[in-house]
């Protein structure tokens, strides 16, 4: 394999990576409040790409982007609010039903709303053939607004969790829940707080990546399987891990096609999936014992 | 009191005579299995508005020979298992006089014995050869053969001098059979495949795949056989990554949002499709203009979309069929045989010749060759 090759296929793994990763962020996020598996977590980023694509013939790029991460953190927060706050101490496996419920139908409305047809926004800079060489390797300028919008959101969410009230509230109740309500913190406000926080990273990242991969009304549950296979190889909550599982999952992908015929490429991620869920549940970088404390 | 019953009696004898005929004008229910919706719904979607025009407007003319057509479309989703339970439920419940559809290869075949089975006409809207090779006496279907298509753009690669291909294809029903067809029909022209690579239906980036093709030097053309959106995303990532060698495309991207959705990387696509693209550069004496011209003109007005070819399809199932009733009345064995023996009827796809042996009915003169050029579908030149 060249050189040029090599970082080729970097290039193709790492957008892959960050991409997962961000779904996986959004699962531990509800999961680190709620203990629940949010599997709508791909339907935020379809919705994300397909409000600033709608908004996008309105208005400037850059404010159909904001718009729509805004519209989609509404979305969120309503999805909360009619199908889970009210919920008085409901089951796990409830929950995650009823997550699958709004997959479901969050689906069936934008096939309402935008149709079957694909779209896609505009390339934030160049058009669909310009490219940057960057040792070697072509890579096109949108593939680093990804790396780069979704390297930023890392950063962010992790100073927002370590260093402001409420990012420390919203830990305290994924720590202890009750304790945390004892001190006088609103907890069924954090859950919606962490739908919206979700819903608004997955949107972004939705916006950002529907140049290269397209939008499509049914394109959520494959990233949801991809994203939770993330998640799961990191550990569940643990969203720095997150963001390593992902590349390393994206680098895996793109390497497995200089071997083997593309079509193994899902196979493999799904292999990787069932192969941790059996030997490590807690995940790579997970602990087994704090694993253990947790509901599942 | 007499003359009363003498006007009972009449009107008793005057219905004697109406009932007869309100009855031979009842409705004719045909079937329609369609991915509407799921990863084939650029097909499906488009051939439902199609059938749901197309009858409502012959419905408003007073049907076929007085008998109204009552349309039942089901929506499979691309789903070969809820094809299969559709088929069932048409054939058996519903008892269809014929069924049109499925949308996708890969359904058809699935549903090919069922229809055979329950001796009812199915006229596929999908493109794979095997749906009618070897025939199946009720299966016919009307999008144009892969093997010609296959044939189309080998003849312009050997007319372009190319000897040297890579094949891309999805994992569906239409792209392996396109595969099979590629493969089995390049000695003929004297082309050898480097590489071939399947790519899963829902792929979202295959610049890996296209890193990986384009480090071979020696390939001088790509052919790609999908019906998904990774036909376009196959030519931004080619030529983002700077490979600059002709990319061949199916008669599956008959829809100008695909060279849309690929921008400035789509410029260049050759691929052959029907002539229903640009009606209006047609000869007026070619038979199929009219019919082109007025079904864009319609489907553009209602829908507000571009036509693509894939309506195209199901119109020529639904005005086949019609055809067949209209000459031999609602009978389904005679219909059938209608169907096999029709000949010279022009459609969107091509004018259409069938026989026993031939359940497809177009030749390879039913494909023309197009490429994108400036965003649009223009007939190609060398």
């Amino acid at each position: 394999m060249s050189f040029e090759l090599f970082i080729q296929y970097v290039f193709a793994g790492l957008t892959y990576g960050i991409i997962y990763a961000i779904v996986a962020i959004g699962f531990n996020i509800i999961y680190n409040t709620t203990g629940i598996i949010n599997f709508a977590q791909g339907e935020f980023v379809m919705l994300g790409g397909m409000i600033a694509i709608s908004l996008q013939k309105m208005m400037p790029l850059p404010l159909a982007i904001a718009l729509a991460v805004a519209i989609t953190m509404v979305v969120g927060a309503l999805i909360e609010i009619v199908f889970i706050r009210w919920l008085d101490r409901p089951s796990v496996l409830r929950l995650i039903i009823i997550t699958i419920g709004i997959s479901i139908l969050s689906r069936e409305v934008a096939l309402h709303i935008w149709g079957e047809s694909v779209r896609a926004l505009p390339y934030f800079v160049g058009n669909e053939i310009s490219a940057i060489s960057i040792l070697g390797a072509r890579v096109s300028p949108q593939v680093l607004w990804v790396m780069g919008v979704c390297t930023v959101m890392v950063i962010l969410l992790s100073l927002f969790f370590r260093y402001t009230l409420t990012g420390q509230k919203m830990q305290a109740c994924s720590a202890n829940r009750k304790a945390a309500i004892l001190c006088g913190i609103n907890a069924r406000n954090m859950v919606t707080l962490s739908f919206m926080l979700s819903a608004g990273i997955g949107a972004l990242a939705g916006c950002v990546m529907s140049p290269i991969t397209y939008t499509s009304y049914d394109g959520g549950p494959d990233l949801a399987i991809k994203g939770f296979t993330v998640a799961i190889m990191g550990g569940l909550g643990n969203s720095m891990a997150a963001v390593t599982a992902g590349l390393m999952l994206g680098l895996i992908e793109a390497f497995s096609i200089s071997l083997m015929p593309m079509a193994y490429k899902d196979a493999i991620a799904i292999a990787i999936l069932l192969l941790i869920l059996f030997i490590r549940p807690h995940g790579l970088f997970g602990r087994k014992d704090a694993a253990g404390l947790k509901e599942f | 009191m007499k003359k009363l019953r003498n006007v009972f009696m009449a009107t008793l004898l005057a219905g004697t005579f109406i009932l007869p005929a309100t009855a031979l004008a009842e409705t004719i229910k045909v079937g329609a299995i369609l991915a509407v919706t799921g990863g084939a719904s650029f097909l499906g979607g488009p051939e439902a508005r199609t059938l749901e025009m197309l009858a409502a407007e012959l419905n408003a003319q007073g049907g076929v020979n007085g008998n109204k057509i009552e349309l039942v479309i089901k929506d499979s989703g691309a789903s070969p298992e809820k094809a299969i339970s559709f088929a069932k439920q048409l054939i058996e419940e519903e008892q269809v006089f014929a069924i049109i559809g499925p949308s996708t290869s890969g359904e058809t075949m699935k549903i090919k014995g069922i229809a055979e089975e329950g001796k009812t006409i199915l006229l596929s809207c999908a493109a794979a050869e095997v749906i009618v090779n070897p025939v199946a006496k009720y299966v016919f279907k009307t999008p144009q053969k892969d093997s010609d298509a296959v044939k189309k753009i080998f003849g312009a690669m050997k007319d372009l001098g190319f000897t040297k291909i890579a094949v891309l294809s999805g994992n569906t029903g239409f792209g392996n059979a396109g595969k099979g067809q590629l493969e089995t029909i390049a000695p003929e022209f004297g082309i050898e495949i480097l590489a071939s690579e399947v790519y899963d239906k829902k792929e979202t980036d295959l610049s890996a795949v296209v890193a990986k093709l384009m480090a071979n030097k020696e390939i001088q053309a790509v052919v790609n056989w999908s019906i998904v959106p990774a036909q376009g995303i196959l030519a931004k990532n080619m030529r983002q990554a700077g490979w600059n060698v002709p990319l061949f495309q199916s008669h599956g991207y008959g829809n100008i949002e695909y060279a849309k959705a690929s921008g400035a990387a789509s410029e260049g696509i050759i691929f052959p499709a029907g002539r229903l693209l640009a009606p209006e550069l047609l000869d007026d004496a070619n038979p199929q203009k009219a019919l082109l011209v007025k079904y864009k003109a319609d489907y553009e007005a209602k829908y507000k979309e571009p036509v693509s070819t894939f309506g195209g399809h199901a119109q020529d199932a639904f005005k086949i069929l019609c055809k067949a009733i209209q000459e031999v009345g609602a009978d389904r064995e005679k219909v059938r045989d209608a169907i096999e023996n029709m000949t010279g009827y022009a459609g969107t796809g091509g004018v259409f010749n069938f026989s026993a042996a031939d359940h497809n009915g177009l030749d390879i003169d039913a494909f023309a060759m197009w490429m994108v050029k400036d965003g649009k579908f223009v007939p190609y030149k060398k």
